[in-house]
């Protein structure tokens, strides 16, 4: 997304007053919602490092207010002392981390693959299916967006424990596939009509297959979004909870799950939940900083012509 | 299966003809295709059978079946490009998305109606048994659902007041300032944060009672009791406070998108003709970002009919069932009831409810939007 800067224009120049005031106040809410999304991770991050006094008297300021140590991390067993002792607690985090990440990338990149496909053959090829035209078939993928969890959940906890997938990682990536898979058709649709068909004409010309194009040719270009479709899809994925929730027990626990049902036992330590969430965040929130251009591009595809 | 790709668009017809494929070829594909869905059923078949223990060959859990219509799925990809030449490679773009989902929404849905209609306690030994509509009239006499239907409306409604802010947030951001992408990046943050998690971190700390920063400035701005989940109306605004944060980015970065693509000499244009800011945003902006606007709202709504993960994790639909979303209702249904059956058919009467409600919604924002420009 380019950020245009255009200079003042003559209607623009108004009195020094009214200039500043408008200033102050644009600025002013700007630092005021900074603070609004800033404090609730800041207060995560800090909690984590205090001691029950420190809570209830509600201190905010490390080293000022009060001093830091690393109660949280070390029930977490994942503090500089306790990192090279074996503890179960962590053991258990690290499980649940790794679920979380092979099923939100297992699950992104099989929509990736498959909505890229969909994606472009929509956009390149007219189909008829029985009655279907391209438009219905299109029509048919993204109103899987409107289907709550709560409509498939319930069939697929019976059917999902006939065929042995209940509990596993597989069970959830193809579930999270199918949530993901309309919002990847809709960013890939709107990447592939953005590139001239006229490139693939040349590619078969040149004696390449129509895969053959699609690989060599079209590919390359799309990546980027498909990057975007990707970071949508693995943010979606790494934070659901409700799937996860109704259909593991204990093997395929995700992250989400785990702090939920930290959350539920009354006699948890609030510096180790503070740690728990700020460990379940922290994944996601270096990503879509590092990657935030990506993220933008896919949620703002297609909706601005 | 009746799937064929017209070479009548733009594309150039530079495909094989069909009748070059040599007939050989042809007939090893409908071999290939008649041999898959044989197994394919062969396979249900034998399941079926040995499920009603007709017979006693079979297999212990469904799974060979999930296996033989993954193959069947190959099968007929083979069978298209066998049959079909370079029409069949074009069909395979299409056909994996499609037989999954096919596979994975068409038949549970199916599957769920069945449930609907039955008499299905997880806990009881009983079993399942068919029970008709008695579900849908127990559905009826229920407080809690049409509380939770209630409460949808309202947490809908509540849509209204983040696109504001949103817009608010992305007129700022769109403004003349410094360090725009320092200021994007934080207010996007929250949107990549679990809803889980926030759970934890505003609803049961921050906006703890006894010693949450929330609580203590509610206090010191003269609330004296700063319970935030124990009024149902407080509740549920504290719910949607909640929600608010995580999902207002997400109009806010599309509204800003389609800030940003509008073009500068319109508004431009409205200041020479004298235009205070207060008129060119009414007069001009808002008019101009109304397509964006109703995408990003309606995107939004979809999003909002999932609700259920922060009200399952900070207030369980407490107090007294106030609080809960649909989704929040029916995973309690479950979760500590165990009744699967009454939980599909509330859960189908929602999806019914849903489609027509989006199916309006669409409808109705196209022309409102047709009609104001």
């Amino acid at each position: 997304m380019s950020v245009q800067t255009t200079d003042y224009t003559v209607s623009e120049i108004r009195s020094p007053a009214a200039f500043i005031t408008s200033r102050a106040f644009i600025y002013g809410a700007l630092v005021f919602w900074s603070f609004v999304c800033l404090f609730p991770i800041y207060w995560t991050i800090t909690t984590s490092f205090k001691s029950a006094v420190d809570v209830t008297q509600g201190h905010l300021i490390p080293f000022v207010d009060f001093q830091p140590d690393w109660k949280g991390w070390r029930s977490l067993g994942l503090s500089p002392d306790s990192i090279f002792q074996t503890s179960t607690v962590r053991d258990e985090f690290l499980k649940r981390f790794m679920n979380s990440v092979i099923t939100s990338v297992g699950a992104s990149s099989l929509a990736i693959i498959i909505g890229s496909l969909a994606a472009y053959g929509l956009t390149r090829y007219r189909y008829h299916f029985a009655w279907f035209k391209n438009e219905d078939i299109s029509f048919f993928f993204l109103s899987q967006l409107i289907l709550p969890p709560v409509v498939l959940a319930l069939p697929f906890l019976v059917l999902y424990r006939e065929v042995a997938l209940l509990d596993t990682r597989i069970g959830l990536v193809l579930l999270y596939t199918l949530m993901v898979l309309p919002i990847v058709i809709w960013i890939m649709r709107d990447q592939f009509n953005s590139i001239p068909v006229e490139l693939e004409e040349a590619a078969l010309v040149d004696g390449l297959t129509i895969w053959g194009a699609f690989f060599r040719i079209v590919m390359p270009i799309a990546l980027p979004g498909m990057v975007a479709a990707f970071i949508l899809a693995m943010v979606l994925c790494w934070n659901e909870y409700f799937f996860a929730a109704l259909l593991t027990s204990t093997d395929a626990k995700t992250i989400p799950v785990m702090v939920a049902s930290q959350t539920g036992s009354q006699g948890i330590n609030w510096w180790s939940m503070a740690a728990l969430a700020t460990a379940a965040i922290a994944p996601l929130a270096t990503i879509g900083i590092a990657l935030e251009r990506y993220l933008i591009m896919g949620m703002t595809a297609g909706s601005v012509k | 299966m009746a799937d064929q790709t017209s070479t009548a668009n733009a594309w150039p017809a530079n495909s094989a003809p069909t009748d070059l494929i040599p007939p050989g070829r042809k007939r090893l594909g409908w071999a290939l295709l008649a041999v898959a869905t044989l197994g394919l059923l062969a396979t249900i078949v034998v399941q079926i059978l040995y499920k009603t223990e007709v017979d006693t060959i079979g297999f212990y859990t469904w799974r060979p079946v999930v296996y033989a219509y993954l193959l069947w799925g190959v099968a007929l990809g083979a069978w298209q490009v066998l049959t079909r030449g370079e029409d069949g490679q074009r069909a395979l773009f299409l056909l994996p998305a499609l037989l999954f989902t096919i596979a994975m929404v068409i038949f549970p849905t199916l599957f769920g109606f069945y449930i609907a209609l039955t008499d299905w306690n997880l806990s009881s030994f009983s079993g399942r048994r068919f029970n008709g509509l008695d579900n849908f009239w127990q559905m009826l006499r229920d407080p809690y659902y049409r509380n939770a239907l209630f409460n949808m409306v309202f947490y809908v409604l509540a849509v209204m007041v983040e696109y504001a802010i949103a817009f608010g947030l992305a007129l700022l951001l769109n403004a003349q300032i410094r360090a725009r992408k320092f200021f994007r990046v934080v207010f996007l943050l929250p949107l990549m944060l679990s809803p889980v998690a926030v759970s934890w971190m505003i609803g049961k700390s921050l906006m703890e009672y006894r010693f949450g920063p929330a609580a203590t400035l509610a206090r010191h701005l003269g609330w004296d009791n700063p319970a935030f989940f124990s009024d149902p109306v407080i509740a549920r605004i504290s719910i949607m406070v909640l929600d608010a944060w995580t999902f207002i980015p997400f109009m806010m970065i599309m509204l800003l998108a389609g800030l940003q693509a509008m073009s500068r000499e319109v508004i431009e244009a409205a200041r020479v003709d004298g235009a205070n800011a207060w008129q060119t945003f009414w007069q001009v902006t808002f008019p101009l970002m109304l397509p964006v606007s109703v995408t990003a709202a309606i995107l939004r709504i979809i999003f909002k009919l999932k609700l259920a993960d922060i009200i399952i994790t900070v207030t369980s639909g407490g107090p007294g069932g106030a609080t809960d979303s649909v989704s929040s209702f029916i995973y309690r249904e479950y979760r500590d009831r165990s009744n699967v059956g009454y939980g599909t058919m509330l859960a189908m009467v929602y999806l019914i409810i849903i489609v027509v409600f989006v199916t309006w919604l669409l409808k109705f924002a196209s022309r409102f939007v047709r009609n104001v420009n």
